[in-house]
């Protein structure tokens, strides 16, 4: 394989605590080396900030939910195609984009390696023949656990080792990751026409609360040891007030410790905090509560999160939280779609404005904002959208201009309609933070890699680890004149670099690598209890029997990389 | 106002996809570098230039721009798309899509039109001398968002689906339309001179239709209102009000329910 060596850049690695120095990274045999021969590629990065490959932690970017996305919404296509280009094929949609368009526009940006966040494991299929047909970044899909039966109706008994069996069952036969809840007990309520707003709302006939699953998930997760924590999207999503069902939430964790060999230290990951930290009664006095929420998480170390920062775009929403979205189309009246998984989970889809003329969407831009800008650890904070949620991920570098430069803040707040509300509702005119560029490797590498516990092979360049490496055409010598800038380098990378093959050159797709789907393989005591449960629920309830069921062999999983795990001494 | 005519002389095999011929894009440019401009036949790129002959001067803004389009432009797409100012005139008849997405400026088509016309237009004037086909002033494919500004005269008939998502302007039919008149609509106005079939204002929130024909079958979603004298595009008449659409959301305004409004001339 080639040898390549970057030289003279400005390296940011929190993994080995390089900060800035100019230094030079060699890449053989795709991994990042001591060392390389003379006859390596010399690539200049003179006056450019070089990084690992950037690690996305929750996006919703492949399955059905996403897909009824596109073919609900074929204005999301219009004007937004890009035709075949060298060794691009075409691609469309702007909120909700084609697989191969979701690959390269990642690529460009420097993501080298990606989660889809929520798996219904019935149509795992689904998911990995989108990933499979997704280029370059390498993939990992977490199945949703909050509201199957087989955990509602363990968990009820608190049977940790029988839950332990089934997410390990489940996770080899999806070629899943690690353990999504999504509105825990909510979403299986709503077949009952109700919804669990709080952590206490118990769940019709299964009888069991939101607050007993999750705690009853992270301890299965930990019984297993997976790379990743239990990662959550809790009850009472997007209502004015919900912070403090959020901080129920967080509180379950407590007293947990992350027992796994990977080095996570996370008990409980919170995705796109920003829908889940609002004051208020009712959206006239909506308000900010990222404050309440970060202190708590600022001071409790076995909890990471991610922002969800709202990039005031037309965008399409999807999540399992189906009664969510059938509440949202109630507010914008605009078309919903829904997708139920039998005795799984309940998608929904609306497209939504986050318009800088409303006040609600501003207010919300800015809790997005002041989450990054308040949490002390970067390493337990990363940055998303909750593509595409909250904005589209190809927004991720006007998000990191917004960080980086206040003065790109006070801009964005000045052309607000409704700015003194914003102003009042938030506290992101007081706060003068700019994230540094190392704090930026913090929340998009090294931090999100090790609380999905790859941080051996990715977010980091320290030799050994995996050669992915994104070089910006960005100086961090010469002070930023332009806030634009800051988004114009972080939009096409100079270099990118995946599994040690040069994949982006000056912003355009120049390579390509055979992508690995990243699973978990859990190896867990013989449990012909659960076995038979299984067996059972396919012949009385599933509308496919077990051999439809799996998602195996090449056309679904071309290129599978295992992590292994062994729970069987427990 | 500078005048370029392009005239057909190679019509092509497959339908032409001509977005390039608007104002906006002509404007401040030389014949040859019209002929240049780019355009798919099929999904093949090719350039006007290989279709059409080149004539005239262009303004050196849009608004200062007319152009003439001469020949047989039945498989030409798109003329007039995202048109801001300046003038067009179309000879012939032409394909799908014209003035879509215009906000501004004046179209005439002096044949017929096929469906799409004026898709989510926001401004300006599209008139039409022969028929309209299907969508006239609609949203586009999945959208909710259909016309929202401008005027649109037919001096002929119209397809389904006319006004679908309109949400402002105003369209005039002289003669007769078919099913789907401003189905969703959320604002804006249509008059129809001729007859309408069925299906008039279904799930309609806001806005106007009047019929001076006759409605071959009525919604139920709508309720009769009375009867009321109008001068309607200057013509004075007794018209039964009907609002609607019952069974569809609407907004309150002053703690009065807000209906769409259906006036049939007696």
């Amino acid at each position: 394989m080639s040898e390549y060596i970057i030289k003279n850049g400005n390296v940011f690695d929190p993994v080995q605590g390089i900060k800035g120095d100019k230094k030079d990274i060699a890449i053989k045999d795709g991994k990042i080396a001591d060392k390389v021969s003379s006859s390596a590629k010399v690539i200049d990065a003179k006056g450019m900030t070089v990084m690992a490959g950037a690690v996305e932690i929750h996006a919703h970017i492949a399955g059905p939910k996403v897909n009824l996305g596109r073919i609900y919404r074929p204005e999301d296509k219009l004007f937004s195609c890009t035709p075949t280009k060298g060794m691009e094929r075409m691609g469309s949609g702007a909120s909700i984009p084609t697989t191969f368009k979701t690959g390269y526009e990642y690529a460009k940006m420097g993501y080298t390696t990606a989660m889809e966040a929520a798996m219904p494991p019935m149509f795992s299929r689904h998911v990995h023949e989108e990933i499979r047909d997704t280029p370059i970044i390498d993939e990992g899909a977490f199945p949703v656990f909050g509201n199957n039966w087989f955990v509602l109706e363990y968990l009820k008994n608190h049977e940790i080792e029988n839950t332990a069996a089934y997410i390990a069952w489940l996770l080899r036969v999806t070629k899943g990751y690690a353990v999504k809840v999504v509105n825990p007990g909510g979403t299986e309520a709503w077949a009952w026409g109700l919804n669990c707003l709080s952590v206490n709302d118990p769940v019709p006939y299964f009888d069991i609360t939101p607050a007993e699953i999750v705690k009853g998930l992270i301890e299965a997760n930990e019984y297993l040891g997976l790379p990743h924590s239990m990662h959550i999207h809790p009850n009472n999503l997007g209502n004015p007030g919900c912070y403090e069902t959020t901080l129920d939430t967080l509180k379950l964790a407590e007293g947990m410790k992350a027992k796994n060999k990977f080095g996570r230290e996370s008990v409980l990951h919170l995705t796109h905090t920003q829908f889940h930290s609002y004051g208020g009664t009712n959206w006239g006095d909506f308000e900010s509560k990222a404050k309440e929420v970060t202190d708590y998480v600022n001071k409790n170390k076995n909890i990471t999160i991610d922002t969800g920062n709202v990039t005031l775009d037309e965008t399409t929403t999807m999540t399992a939280d189906g009664p969510f979205e059938h509440h949202l189309t109630g507010l914008n009246h605009l078309k919903w779609a829904n997708c139920d998984v039998e005795l799984e989970t309940c998608a929904g889809v609306v497209p939504y404005i986050y318009s800088p003329n409303i006040s609600v969407c501003a207010i919300q831009w800015a809790i997005g904002l002041e989450i990054p800008l308040m949490m002390k650890d970067p390493m337990r904070c990363y940055i998303t959208t909750d593509h595409p949620n909250a904005g589209p991920f190809t927004r991720y570098p006007r998000v990191i201009k917004w960080l980086m430069s206040k003065k790109a803040r006070d801009t964005q707040i000045n052309a607000f309609k409704h700015k003194d509300k914003v102003l009042s509702q938030t506290s992101i005119g007081s706060l003068d933070k700019e994230l540094s560029l190392y704090e930026l490797a913090q929340m998009t590498r090294a931090g999100p890699a090790k609380t999905l516990g790859l941080g051996h092979m990715c977010g980091g360049l320290k030799p050994g680890m995996d050669a992915d490496v994104a070089v910006y055409n960005f100086n961090p010598d010469t002070p930023v004149a332009d806030p634009e800038n800051i988004e114009k380098a972080f939009s096409r990378c100079a270099h990118v670099f995946k599994l040690g093959v040069e994949v982006v050159k000056n912003g355009e797709i120049v390579g390509t690598v055979n992508k690995r789907t990243l699973w978990v393989n859990a190896k867990v005591n013989d449990n012909p209890q659960v076995k038979r449960d299984i067996n059972e629920k396919f012949l009385k309830y599933y509308s496919m029997t077990q051999n439809n069921y799996e998602a195996l062999g090449h056309h679904f999983v071309p290129n599978p990389y295992a992590l292994e795990v062994d729970a069987t001494h427990v | 106002m500078e005048t370029v005519t392009i005239t057909m002389k190679n019509a092509p095999a497959l339908y032409l996809e001509a977005d390039t011929i608007t104002p906006d894009t002509f404007a401040g440019k030389t014949a040859a570098q019209i002929a240049d401009l780019p355009v798919f036949e099929g999904n093949a790129p090719s350039t006007l230039g290989k279709y059409f002959e080149i004539a005239g001067n262009t303004g050196a803004t849009a608004a200062d721009t007319k152009i003439i389009v001469k020949g047989d432009v039945r498989k030409v797409k798109y003329l007039g798309m995202k048109m801001s100012a300046g003038e067009m005139v179309i000879e012939g008849s032409t394909d799908l899509y014209v003035g879509a997405w215009m906000t501004g400026g004046k179209i005439l088509a002096k044949g017929n039109v096929e469906g799409f016309a004026a898709t989510a237009m926001k401004g300006g004037e599209l008139t039409i001398e022969g028929n309209a086909g299907n969508y006239l002033g609609a949203a586009y494919r999945g959208d909710w968002r259909g016309m929202s500004g401008g005027k649109i005269l037919v001096k002929g008939n119209a397809g389904s689906d006319v006004g679908m998502y309109m949400t402002g302007g105003e369209i005039v039919i002289n003669g007769n339309v078919d099913v789907h008149l401003m189905t969703h609509a959320e604002g804006g106005k249509t008059i129809v001179k001729g007859n309408a079939t069925s299906k008039v204002g279904g799930q309609m929130v806001d806005g106007t239709i009047f019929i001076f024909g006759t409605i071959e079958t009525m919604m139920p979603g709508f309720k009769p209102n009375g009867e009321v004298e109008l001068e309607v595009d200057g013509i004075k008449g007794k018209f039964a009000h009907f609002i609607g659409d019952m069974g569809e959301r609407h907004k309150k305004r002053k703690g009065a329910v807000i209906y769409a409004n259906l006036y049939k001339k007696i």
